[in-house]
């Protein structure tokens, strides 16, 4: 399979799961693991340019495929404008769900470049929080959504935003 | 979590797949409720046959007559699909409503209907469209109806050496319609259904000619309704008759308790679902 821009392969047991291949074979720690059972998302990674969850997929299923992570969306050190968006709009508190929610994040506003605030709280469904409360990573997302389309994000709420 | 050990097969045609297929071999499609039972280890199947390299299963097709949804179409696909749109509202709306972003980009329409979990979505908006499930094998191909096919919890007529190729649904004709609504586990239409009724209508001059009703959620499977469906025929559709219609909601249907209701309160969402899933059918043929 091809990640992050890199051809790999390995042998690997049929039953080795996606993620664990990421983390454990590749090193690629970025990808968390949270539920294990397919629900909170922390485990979301791009196949194909769909976000998945890694936990409830074979690494075997993804052979040939082009899987993307969380390491791969940054280009030449500059931060993804979703990145961005998380850190300008204090998208994340402890961390834990935020791999997941970055990449659930640059999937929909690659279908959907001015998604409302109900659609970005559909887009990240399939992602758990346990901090936030959701509302910052909403702006995070809108933030984010601004610059891709060359706009300048509007102002977060505690600025005087809406 | 691991699953136990198990043999990984990943044949590219059908025939290869036949082949590998055993008493002790399961298929593996999208993997989204296979994978999680075995890594729970409440299934362990000594060999995984992966249909996901089979060519020529992924499509959703117009035959003329019917409309055919292939083994690797996922939801994502289905609900998102101008053909579903087009002839069955009700699939279109079941398969955008199951489970999320990322679990819509794996699991497949065929998986859902061959897992017959008791509150899977897609199966019902499958019943009321009359959909027949078409199982392949080395020796052939039979069609059963759908509501056959979903035999019991977790019980396809499917034995270990077939696969369902395909789901046939009728394609829609004038005065036809049909809407899916539900409510999810995690409130408004998230998860698995705690009630979720689809419905299909057809009405003609002003009064309902034919209908085909069925739920999901309350019961030991997805199955449809027929009393429903008699109520409903020979009325003009208003909101009174389909809230008549929509008390036999649960008749012929074991109703059970489980984390997220009372066998009241399931009886209660069932008629109240039962209700607005017909009344959003009617509204699009009147719309
Ligand atoms: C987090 C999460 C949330 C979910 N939420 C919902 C929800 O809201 N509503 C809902 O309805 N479902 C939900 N699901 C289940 C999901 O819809 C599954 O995708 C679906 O039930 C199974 O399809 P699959 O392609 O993933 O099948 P798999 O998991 O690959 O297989 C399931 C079973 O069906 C058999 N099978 C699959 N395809 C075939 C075939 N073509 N021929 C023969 N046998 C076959 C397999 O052998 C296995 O026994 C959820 C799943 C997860 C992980
Ligand atoms: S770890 Fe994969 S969904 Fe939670
Ligand atoms: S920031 Fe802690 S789980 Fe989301």
């Amino acid at each position: 399979m091809t990640v992050n821009g890199q051809p790999v392969s390995a042998e690997v047991e049929p039953r080795t799961l996606l993620v664990h291949f990421l983390r454990e074979d590749l090193r690629l720690t970025g990808t968390h693991v949270g539920c294990e059972t397919g629900y909170c998302g922390a485990c979301t990674v791009h196949v194909d340019g769909e976000p998945v969850k890694s936990c409830t997929m074979f690494a075997v299923q993804a052979d040939g495929a082009n899987v993307t992570t969380i390491e791969g969306i940054a280009s030449n050190g500059d931060l993804h404008p979703v990145q961005e968006g998380f850190w300008e709009r204090h998208g994340l508190q402890c961390g834990y769900c935020t791999p997941g929610m970055i990449m659930s994040s640059v999937a929909l506003l690659s279908k959907n470049d001015r998604p409302s605030e109900e659609e970005i709280r559909h887009g990240i469904e399939g992602n758990l929080c346990r901090c936030t409360g959701y509302h910052n990573i909403v702006q995070a997302v809108q933030f984010a959504a601004a610059r891709m389309r060359g706009e300048e994000p509007p102002a977060a709420d505690w600025e005087g935003g809406e | 979590m691991y699953p136990r050990q198990f043999d990984y097969v990943a044949p590219t045609s059908l025939d290869e797949a036949y082949g590998a297929l055993g008493d002790d071999s399961k298929v593996l499609a999208g993997g989204m409720s296979l994978i999680p039972l075995m890594k729970m280890r409440l299934l362990s199947p000594g060999t995984l046959v992966d249909i996901g390299r089979i060519p020529g299963l992924d499509a959703i097709e117009d035959k003329g007559d019917h409309i055919s949804i292939g083994a690797l179409v996922r939801h994502s696909t289905t609900a998102g699909h101008p053909l579903i749109a087009q002839h069955a509202p009700a699939l279109a709306q079941a398969a955008g409503m199951t489970g999320d972003v990322q679990v819509r980009n794996r699991g497949t329409t065929c998986g859902s209907l061959a897992h017959v979990d008791v509150a899977a979505d897609q199966p019902a908006a499958v019943l009321a469209h009359g959909g027949v499930a078409v199982v392949g094998s080395a020796s052939g191909t039979r069609e059963v109806m759908a509501d056959a096919f979903c035999m019991d919890t977790l019980t396809a007529d499917l034995s270990p050496n077939e696969i369902l190729l395909e789901i046939r649904l009728p394609k829609a004709g004038p005065g036809e319609g049909s809407a899916y609504d539900k409510l999810g586990r995690r409130g408004g239409h998230s998860d698995y259904a705690v009630a979720g009724v689809a419905a299909w209508v057809k009405m003609d001059a002003g009064s309902i000619t034919d209908a085909r009703v069925a739920i999901t959620g309350v019961g030991t499977k997805p199955s449809l309704l027929p009393e429903v469906s008699q109520a409903l025929i020979g009325t003009d559709g208003s909101e009174s008759a389909v809230a008549s219609a929509a008390e036999h909601a649960v008749d012929g249907v074991t109703v059970l308790e489980d984390l997220y209701g009372s066998v009241e309160y399931k009886t209660h969402l069932a008629k109240v679902y039962a209700k607005r899933a017909i009344q959003k059918a009617i509204g699009s043929i009147r719309a």
